[in-house]
């Protein structure tokens, strides 16, 4: 899983039936600094969270489990909000 | 998922039997502003999407679970087609 933060989100009216319903949101992953790091994505919502918030996401095709026992076609799910992270000692 | 803008077709006769009768695109991954992103990727087209068109592609294992992707040697497949995204945070 990575953390990263809610960006945006995406609106598709035409898409695949499976998902329908299913919020996707913009995510930008960050590094432990909290910067920016790599290509912002976009995530189904499994935690019911918003803009400017932190989270965390699983890539891969377990990113749909969240949604069992529908099967979206998504290949990124956020899993939690992350209230609080710190890094302390794991940077050399 | 990827956001990606659409900007070519791939016409390929000999393929996968599981392969006929699919579109494939070509897609180059954008940015939230719309702008070009990285590289060229081949995708299988689900929702009738066409070039110029922002879409949303699913990679990986997942792009199987797209509707009548079941069981198809594929590894990228456009699922939406991106009306607008509202970039917020």
């Amino acid at each position: 899983m990575q953390v990263g933060r809610v960006i945006g989100d995406v609106v598709a009216t035409r898409k695949d039936e499976a998902l329908t319903g299913v919020k996707l949101l913009v995510v930008q992953p960050l590094d432990p600094e909290r910067q920016p790091v790599g290509r912002a994505i976009v995530a189904a919502d499994a935690a019911g969270a918003g803009a400017g918030e932190e989270v965390f996401f699983v890539r891969g095709r377990e990113a749909s489990f969240p949604f069992y026992p529908a099967e979206p076609p998504i290949d990124a799910a956020i899993v939690g909000i992350v209230d609080d992270w710190s890094t302390e000692g794991a940077r050399p | 998922m990827l956001l990606a803008k659409i900007v070519g077709t791939v016409v390929a006769t000999r393929k996968d039997p599981r392969l006929e009768s699919q579109k494939l695109l070509v897609v180059r991954p954008v940015d939230p502003s719309g702008k070009i992103d990285g590289g060229f990727l081949v995708a299988v087209d689900t929702v009738d999407a066409g070039v110029g068109e922002t879409v949303l592609v699913v990679s990986g294992s997942s792009a199987r679970m797209a509707s009548g992707m079941k069981d198809c040697p594929v590894d990228a497949a456009i699922v939406g087609i991106v009306d607008h995204v509202e970039v917020t945070g």
